[in-house]
C-alpha cells in the first residue's frame, strides 16, 4: 500500500522533472545558435531563421503591467472592504462569488473581449485617452481596438480574483489587536486599515500580486483574441503586440523547420521559468505573513 | 471636533466608500459576464445546437453536437489520468512520507501546477501526440489529466491531514491496518473535502482551450473511439469566435454558456457539498 | 455504487473501441484559402461514403506542411507549394516522396472596410506594395488616388492586416508582391510567413477577414470566398497587360490558362502576375499534399478514392463557392499522377 501509493507521488516528481527536460532538451538549438542574443534580439524573421525573443517578452511583461495597475488597487479596495468592514456573511457570500469569477475559462475571457471589449476601446475609450493624455508616448497612434491596453485590461479582470481572495485571507489573519490598539489610540477605522492592518499584511498581499502577475503571464486564449498578434515593440499601448503565450498557440502547429519549432518552445521554456520564478515568490511571500502572527508586528 | 477630526474622519468614510466600491464593481463583473452570455447565447441554444455536427464553413445551421461529446470524453481520460494519481499521491503525503519526500512532492505539484497551460501543450505534444504520429483524444486528456493532478493532490492532502488524528489511533487501536484504516476511517472522513476538490479540479480543465490545440486538434465530424483527433467546446469557441462568419459568432455564444454554465454548476455543487459537510480547517 | 461506476466506464471504452470500427477517419490539415471548398467536398463525400470520414482543420498552409512532414496528418494541403528545401526534408524523414495535387483555383483579393466606400477601388502593383511596405500610410495618398479618380478617400491612417499565422494565402500574396516590386522582394521575400513590416495579425482567413470586417479603415487580403460570403468590399488590381481586373472565376481560369499547357509533372506552379488581359494577377492552384506511399491500404484507396471523386464530381461544387475549376489539361495529367500514390 505504502509503496503504490509512493509510486503515485513519485509519479508526479517524475513528470515535472520530464516536462523539465523536454524544454529544456527541445531548445537546444536556439540556445546553442542564438545564445544570450536571444532576449535581446527582436526581429522574429521564419524565412531567414533570425528568432529574437524580445517583442513576446516585451509585450508578456506590458500586458501583465497594465493588468496589476488596475487589478491591485481594484483589487485590494475590495479586499480590504470584504476583510475589514462587510459583515461575516456578507463577506462570505461576496467571497464566493468571487470565486466564482475565477472560474471562468480563459476562452470565455476572449470571447467577450473580441466582441465587448475590442468595441469598446476602439469607439469610446481609446479615442478619448488619445484626447485627453495624448500628449503622452503611451496613447499615441491608432485606435485598432486590439492592442496592449486591451490585452491589459482583459488580463485584469482576469486576476482581480486572485489578488482579493488571497489578500483577504492575509488580511482577515492579522490579529485583533493590531486594529483595537490603533482605534484605540484614536484612528479612524480608515487609517487603522490603511496605516496598521495592511501594512502587517504586506507580505502577504505582495505574494497575491505575484500571484496574479504569474497567472496573468501564462494566459493565452484571452490575450491572442486581443492583442493584435504582431512582434512589435512600441511605447504606445494602443499598440498591437504579441505575447510569449499567444505566439506559441499561433505558430507551433506550423512550425516548419527545426530551428523555427525550437526558438517556440525556448520561449516556452522562458515562460516556465518567469512562472516558476514568481509563484515561489508568491508562496514564500504568504508564509512570511502567515508566520508574523505570533511576534510583534513591525508596520 | 477639530477640523482636523472632521477631516480624518471624511477621509476614513470616503476610502471605506470606495473599498465598497470596488467590491461591488468585482462582483458586477461576474453577474455582467454571465448576463450578456446568457442574452447573446441564450437564443442560440437550441436543441439543433445540441444535436447536429458543424454545417460546411459559410453555411447556417449546424451545431455543436461533436463538441459537447468530445469535451466529455476529454474530461473523462482526464480524470482517469488526474484522480489516481491526485488521490493515491495524496494518501502517501498524508499518511506514509517523511518529511523530506513530502517537501519534494508537494513543490513538485506547486511547480507542475504553475505551468502555463500552453507548456503543458507543448509537453503533451512531443509526449503524446509525435510517438504516435497523430493527434488524439486520449493525448488531450492527457494534457488536461497533468494538470487535473496538482489541485487534487494537494487539495485531498489539506483534507486528509485534517481528519483528527484521534480516528487513527482510534481505528489502529481496534486492530485495525494501516491500509484498513486509511481505507475505511480517513477516507470516508474526508470524503467531502475530497470530492469538492476533484470538483474543483474537473471545472478547472473543462475550459481550457491552449493545450487542446496541439492534441485533440479538432474534428468537423464524430470521434470514433479515443485515437482520433475530436472536437471540444472550448477550441470550437476560440474558432468560431475569430472568424467572420455571424453564424458561427451565434454558436460560440451558445457554447460560452453552455460551458460557462456547467463550469458554475460544478461549482456551486462542490462548494455546497463542502458547506454542508466535515467542518474543516481553512487552508 | 463503485461497481455500477465500474460496469459503465467498461462499456463506455467498448463502446468506444467498437465503434472505432466501423469508421475509416481520416485526418488532414492546411490551408484556410479553400478550406470553405474542402469543407463542402469532405461533407458531401461523407454523405455518399457513410463509413468515410474525413476531418480536415484549417490551421494555415504552414501547418499543413508541418503536421504532414511529421506524420501526424494523413495528407496536408497547401496554397504554398512546398519548396525543395521542403520536400527533401520530408523525403529524408520519410524515404518516399510526398505529391501535390491540385484541387481548386482560387484568387487574394485586397478588402477594405473604409466608410463611406462601398465600390471597388482600383490598385496599381505600386500602391499595393507600399501599403504593405509601410512607405503608403493614408488612404487618399496619390498612388492610391489616381487610381480612383471620383472616389472620396478619407485622409486616415491606412490599418494593414495580415496573416499570424504560416500561410498559403500569404505565400501568394507576397509571391505577387516580390514580382511586381524588387524592393518586396529584397526586403521581406516571399513565404507563407514573413517579417511583415507592420500590420496586425489575424489567424487564418477567417481571422483576417474578421478583423477587416470589424476595423475602419483597415486593408486586407483574404480569399476570394471569404469576401463574398461576408459581404466584404474587395477591388480591382491591375494585371500585366495593364488593365484593372476584380478577382472572378473569369479571370482566375484566365490566369491558370498558360499554366495549364505547361504544367510541370510535379504540380508546382506560380501563376500570380500570369499574361494575359483578363488575367487576374494574384490568383492561385491550391494543393493536397499527399503521400506517395501508405502503409495503411484502406487509408490509401478512400484517399484515392477521394481525389478521384474530386477531379469529377467535385469540379461541379466548386463554382457555387467562386473557386474555378481545374483546366481540363491539369486534371487528365492528375489523373494520371493518382498511380503514383502506393
Amino acid at each position: 500500500m505504502r509503496l503504490v501509493t509512493f509510486l503515485f507521488a513519485a509519479s508526479v516528481v517524475l513528470v515535472t522533472l520530464l516536462l523539465v527536460f523536454e524544454l529544456w532538451r527541445g531548445s537546444v538549438l536556439p540556445r546553442h545558435k542564438f545564445g544570450f542574443a536571444f532576449f535581446v534580439t527582436s526581429v522574429w524573421d521564419p524565412i531567414f531563421d533570425q528568432f529574437g525573443a524580445l517583442p513576446f517578452i516585451y509585450g508578456t511583461l506590458i500586458t501583465a503591467g497594465v493588468s496589476l495597475l488596475i487589478a491591485v488597487p481594484l483589487g485590494l479596495g475590495a479586499a480590504i472592504f470584504l476583510a475589514e468592514l462587510a459583515p461575516a456573511r456578507v463577506s462570505d457570500t461576496l467571497e464566493f462569488f468571487i470565486d466564482l469569477l475565477a472560474a471562468v475559462p480563459s476562452v470565455i475571457y476572449g470571447l467577450l473581449g473580441v466582441f465587448i471589449v475590442i468595441p469598446l476601446m476602439r469607439e469610446y475609450i481609446q479615442p478619448a485617452l488619445k484626447k485627453s493624455l495624448g500628449f503622452l508616448p503611451l496613447f499615441q497612434g491608432p485606435a485598432y481596438g486590439v492592442g496592449f491596453l486591451t490585452a491589459g485590461v482583459v488580463l485584469a479582470i482576469m486576476v482581480i480574483p486572485y489578488i482579493i481572495s488571497v489578500s483577504r485571507e492575509v488580511l482577515l489573519s492579522v490579529p485583533r489587536d493590531q486594529r483595537e490598539a490603533a482605534l484605540a489610540l484614536g484612528a479612524t477605522r480608515w487609517e487603522s486599515t490603511w496605516k496598521v492592518v495592511v501594512p502587517y499584511a504586506r507580505s502577504g498581499i505582495m505574494g497575491s500580486i505575484f500571484l496574479a502577475l504569474a497567472r496573468a503571464l501564462g494566459e493565452t486564449m484571452a490575450v491572442t483574441m486581443v492583442i493584435g498578434n504582431t512582434p512589435t515593440i512600441s511605447a504606445s499601448l494602443f499598440s498591437p503586440g504579441y505575447s510569449i503565450a499567444a505566439v506559441i498557440a499561433n505558430e507551433f502547429t506550423e512550425a516548419t523547420g527545426d530551428l523555427y519549432l525550437q526558438s517556440l518552445i525556448e520561449l516556452g521554456l522562458v515562460l516556465f521559468l518567469l512562472t516558476f520564478i514568481l509563484n515561489g515568490m508568491a508562496r514564500l511571500l504568504i508564509v512570511l505573513t502567515a508566520q508574523r502572527g505570533s511576534g510583534m508586528g513591525n508596520a | 471636533m477639530s477640523a482636523r477630526v472632521r477631516w480624518r474622519k471624511f477621509v476614513s468614510a470616503f476610502m471605506l466608500t470606495l473599498t465598497g466600491i470596488c467590491a461591488f464593481v468585482a462582483v458586477a463583473v461576474l453577474f455582467f459576464i454571465l448576463g450578456y452570455l446568457v442574452f447573446h447565447g441564450g437564443s442560440s441554444v437550441s436543441w439543433s445546437f445540441f444535436t447536429k455536427l458543424p454545417a460546411p464553413v459559410g453555411e447556417t445551421g449546424g451545431g455543436m453536437a461533436n463538441a459537447i461529446v468530445g469535451s466529455a470524453k476529454l474530461l473523462l481520460i482526464a480524470a482517469l489520468i488526474g484522480v489516481p494519481i491526485g488521490f493515491l499521491g495524496a494518501v502517501y503525503l498524508a499518511e506514509f512520507s517523511g518529511g523530506s519526500t513530502a517537501f519534494v512532492v508537494r513543490y513538485a505539484a506547486d511547480l507542475l501546477n504553475g505551468v502555463p497551460s500552453i507548456v503543458i501543450g507543448i509537453f503533451a505534444y512531443s509526449l503524446a501526440v509525435l510517438p504516435f504520429k497523430h493527434f488524439s483524444t486520449l493525448a488531450g486528456g492527457f494534457a488536461l489529466g497533468l494538470m487535473m493532478i496538482p489541485i487534487t493532490l494537494r487539495s485531498t492532502e489539506e483534507f486528509l491531514r485534517s481528519v483528527p488524528n484521534t480516528l487513527r489511533e482510534g481505528a489502529m487501536a481496534l486492530g485495525a491496518s494501516k491500509w484498513q484504516t486509511i481505507a475505511s476511517v480517513i477516507v470516508p472522513a474526508a470524503y467531502r473535502g475530497i470530492l469538492t476538490a476533484i470538483l474543483l479540479a474537473f471545472a478547472r480543465v473543462a475550459g481550457e482551450t491552449a493545450p487542446l490545440l496541439f492534441t485533440a486538434f479538432g474534428n468537423r465530424f464524430w470521434s470514433p473511439g479515443w485515437n482520433q483527433p475530436t472536437a471540444s467546446l472550448p477550441v470550437m469557441i476560440y474558432t468560431y469566435a475569430i472568424a467572420p462568419y455571424d453564424d458561427w459568432h451565434r454558436q460560440a455564444w451558445a457554447a460560452g454558456l453552455v460551458l460557462l454554465g456547467l463550469i458554475l454548476v460544478v461549482n456551486i455543487v462542490a462548494r455546497a457539498i463542502l458547506a454542508r459537510g466535515v467542518a474543516v480547517p481553512r487552508s | 455504487m463503485k461497481r455500477m461506476a465500474g460496469l459503465f466506464l467498461i462499456v463506455l471504452t467498448l463502446a468506444g473501441v467498437l465503434w472505432a470500427e466501423g469508421t475509416l477517419s481520416i485526418n488532414g490539415a492546411g490551408a484556410t484559402f479553400p478550406y470553405p471548398m474542402y469543407s463542402k467536398w469532405f461533407d458531401e463525400y461523407h454523405k455518399k461514403n457513410a463509413s468515410i470520414q474525413i476531418n480536415y482543420q484549417s490551421i494555415g498552409s504552414g501547418g499543413g506542411i508541418k503536421q504532414v512532414t511529421e506524420g501526424t496528418v494523413d495528407f496536408g494541403a497547401s496554397d504554398g507549394p512546398m519548396n525543395d528545401e521542403q520536400l527533401k526534408t520530408y523525403q529524408d524523414k520519410h524515404g518516399f516522396a510526398i505529391l501535390h495535387f491540385p484541387t481548386v483555383l482560387g484568387a487574394d483579393v485586397p478588402s477594405y472596410n473604409i466608410a463611406g466606400v462601398t465600390g471597388e477601388l482600383n490598385f496599381t502593383p505600386e500602391a499595393i506594395s507600399g501599403i504593405f511596405l509601410g512607405k503608403i500610410t493614408k488612404w487618399n495618398d496619390p498612388a492610391i488616388a489616381s487610381a480612383n479618380k471620383g472616389v472620396k478617400l478619407p485622409g486616415d491612417d491606412i490599418v494593414v492586416v495580415h496573416r499570424s499565422d504560416g500561410s498559403g494565402t500569404t505565400y501568394i500574396w507576397t509571391d505577387y508582391l516580390s514580382k511586381v516590386s524588387d524592393e518586396w522582394k529584397n526586403k521581406v521575400g516571399k513565404g507563407t510567413s514573413v517579417n511583415w513590416p507592420k500590420g496586425l495579425g489575424g489567424k487564418g482567413n477567417e481571422g483576417v477577414a474578421g478583423l477587416v470586417k470589424q476595423t475602419p479603415n483597415s486593408f486586407g487580403y483574404i480569399e476570394l470566398i471569404y469576401a463574398i460570403q461576408n459581404k466584404m468590399p474587395y477591388g480591382r488590381v491591375r494585371n500585366s497587360s495593364g488593365a484593372f481586373v476584380k478577382a472572378d472565376l473569369a479571370g482566375v481560369t484566365a490566369a491558370a490558362s498558360g499554366a495549364a499547357k505547361d504544367m510541370p509533372d510535379d504540380f508546382r506552379v506560380s501563376i500570380t502576375n500570369a499574361p494575359g488581359k483578363t488575367a487576374y494577377p494574384i490568383s492561385s492552384f491550391t494543393w493536397l499534399l499527399i503521400p506517395s506511399k501508405f502503409s495503411d491500404a484502406s487509408k490509401r484507396d478512400a484517399i484515392k478514392g477521394f481525389v478521384s471523386w474530386m477531379l469529377a464530381d467535385g469540379q461541379n461544387y466548386a463554382e457555387a463557392l467562386s473557386y474555378a475549376k481545374l483546366p481540363k489539361e491539369v486534371v487528365a495529367k492528375e489523373k494520371n499522377a493518382l498511380a503514383n500514390v502506393q
